[in-house]
């Protein structure tokens, strides 16, 4: 058995060393953590958002596809496909994050990511990380097993994989805001049931918002997801209510902001350095 | 060299409530370091100051010479700490918790390191089980575990051994104590009174946020009264003469008493007072004051803080 190296001779081990290469595999670690924490509990985290989105489309398209024809030519079901894939890659970022940082928080082993070295960028960067792959799984699977009801076209993949990312950085992003501002799982879930789900319903999932009258478009124009589920949906079509240049600047500004937000909360250990 | 911990002027208010009220101190490079005080005395802010979870109002902490707020990356790869709570992931093993722990130092290749650690804590039988599934010991063996993985030159265990069987508190300390032979800094804060006088070879005393003592354990326990006798009286009590000598005014009228002793010589002017009063005495003891004693004395006669009114 090998004796503990007295500090003198630790060979770089416990002594302060700002590796580069310390900091990368201390943000790897906690991104394969926070991935592997929702992957061992894949049948909630991934399995049944899946399920839920194809119920979504089994019913509506069910009712609605002999009825509602969008941009034109384009059937209901295909129309709703890409709007389902969004919601549920919006949801489980979101989830993700908040979920992880509020049970750790409360059960109190979000202590040993704040006595390790790991820069706030680095929490920052490995829990988005972590949302945008769950998010980005989701969706993948959403879209995998919706194709099996309808194909909806793949016209600019290029819009596709950058409003996917966008807008599961910016949901990953605002779960981190939720989860460091929370103390209690009721404040999470207000958080999700008051904002972000009627901010997703209301955003053109399951329908264009150019059906809508002019006071509620005017009010829809208000709302950040909009432009994530229209921009990620002009991939599939190349048509959408709002060009997608616009929706891209909209999503990208709203991420530098949320992510300007969290990493302040981050540094200034708000509701966590006490 | 610097010291291990250098603490200098640490306040730190919770609204009305001064926790820590100008402490200074360092702890030198190999110390066994014990701080000790009653609850609410301040150790567990001081020691959460020196591990970054806590912002101090003012003052400083370094460990080995790093601040722990601007150079707070090398104060923490230099500092293990285990905390007071039971805490834990109920989504990892043993194993799967002490790789991450270790990853979040930037060691991605420790498993030597991980299992000798759990060998000395007994904890290898149940590297591959749940988190969930262990016992509240072995929870806390997996606490001191994971303040080890990265090898800190400086452990801090804040009252490691609350609630542990004696077995654990065995295993715990026999590692600890090698430990700190082959080189590392120990902090301990700990109601256990007796393990701080076996094992800290300094101590620091807290009471309401102030350092009240702080020298060697020897020179702490010589301080003080090095002795009580102990009378029991087959009738009458104790004297008025005697009554300051008592260590529990509140027991002057049972029929034990034990009273502080400075030298050998007091034993026979103590018990012709008795005689004298008309008592009569049927057993005496004379035991060695322990740290407890001195603690007990340290924290009656230290004074209360100045408290500053807080609107």
């Amino acid at each position: 058995m090998s004796s503990v190296p007295a500090p003198e001779v630790v060979n770089g081990i416990g002594r302060p060393t700002g590796s580069v290469f310390g900091a990368a595999t201390g943000f790897r670690t906690l991104y394969y953590k926070e991935s592997l924490r929702f992957w061992k509990v894949g049948y909630q985290t991934v399995g049944a958002p899946i399920l839920t989105a194809v119920l979504y489309l089994m019913i509506f398209s069910h009712v609605l596809e002999d009825h509602v024809k969008v941009y034109g030519n384009v059937g209901y079901t295909a129309f709703l496909i890409p709007g389902l894939v969004m919601m549920s890659m919006l949801q489980n970022a979101f989830a993700n994050s908040t979920s992880s940082l509020i049970q750790s928080k409360i059960s109190g082993n979000f202590v040993f990511v704040l006595l390790s070295p790991l820069s706030h960028r680095a929490v920052f960067a490995a829990y988005v990380l972590a949302a945008m792959t769950r998010g980005l799984v989701v969706g993948a699977g959403v879209l995998l097993a919706t194709l099996w009801f309808d194909m909806p076209g793949f016209v600019s993949p290029l819009w596709i994989v950058v409003f996917a990312l966008l807008a599961n950085g910016v949901l990953g992003t605002l779960g981190l805001i939720a989860g460091i501002w929370a103390e209690k799982f009721d404040q999470v879930a207000a958080f999700q049931n008051f904002l972000i789900m009627p901010a997703t319903f209301l955003s053109g999932v399951f329908y264009s918002v150019h059906s809508l009258p002019p006071f509620w478009q005017g009010v829809s124009h208000l709302n950040p997801f909009l432009y994530m589920i229209d921009g990620f949906r002009y991939g599939f079509f190349g048509v959408s209510d709002v060009s997608p240049w616009t929706s891209l600047a909209i999503v990208g500004v709203t991420a530098l902001v949320l992510a300007a937000i969290a990493l302040r909360l981050l540094a200034s250990g708000y509701k966590t350095r006490h | 060299m610097p010291a291990a911990i250098t603490l200098s002027n640490l306040q730190k208010r919770y609204r009305a409530l001064t926790a820590l009220d100008g402490v200074s101190f360092a702890i030198e490079e190999g110390d066994f370091f014990g701080l000790l005080g009653p609850n609410g005395a301040g150790k567990t802010t001081l020691i959460s100051i020196v591990a970054g979870l806590v912002r101090p109002d003012g003052g400083t902490a370094r460990v080995l010479g790093h601040d722990v707020i601007t150079d707070y990356a090398a104060s923490r790869r230099l500092l293990g700490v285990v905390p007071q709570e039971l805490v834990f992931d109920p989504f990892f093993t043993v194993r799967e918790t002490l790789r991450i722990q270790s990853g979040y130092f930037g060691l991605s290749n420790n498993d030597a390191w991980i299992d000798e650690i759990m060998h000395n804590l007994d904890l290898t039988s149940k590297a591959d089980a749940n988190m969930r599934a262990l016992s509240g010991g072995m929870k806390r063996r997996v606490l001191v575990a994971q303040a080890l993985v990265h090898k800190p030159p400086v452990i801090v265990l804040d009252e490691p051994t609350a609630g542990v069987d004696v077995e654990l508190r065995q295993t715990l300390w026999r590692f600890i104590s090698r430990l700190n032979a082959e080189g590392h800094t120990i902090v301990l804060t700990t109601h256990y009174l007796e393990e701080a006088q076996a094992l800290c070879k300094h101590i620091a005393m807290l009471k309401q946020g102030r350092v009240v003592a702080l020298e060697s354990t020897d020179s702490l326990l010589a301080r003080f009264d090095a002795a009580q006798i102990v009378l029991h009286f087959a009738s009458g009590r104790l004297p008025d003469a005697l009554r300051d000598r008592a260590t529990e005014p509140d027991a002057i009228e049972r029929s034990r008493v034990a009273l502080r002793l400075h030298s050998a010589d007091e034993v026979e002017t103590i018990l012709a007072t008795c005689r004298a009063a008309g008592a009569v005495v049927d057993q005496v003891a004379i035991e060695r004051a322990d740290l407890e004693d001195v603690f007990l004395q340290i924290m009656g006669a230290a004074p209360e803080p100045a408290r500053a009114v807080l609107q």
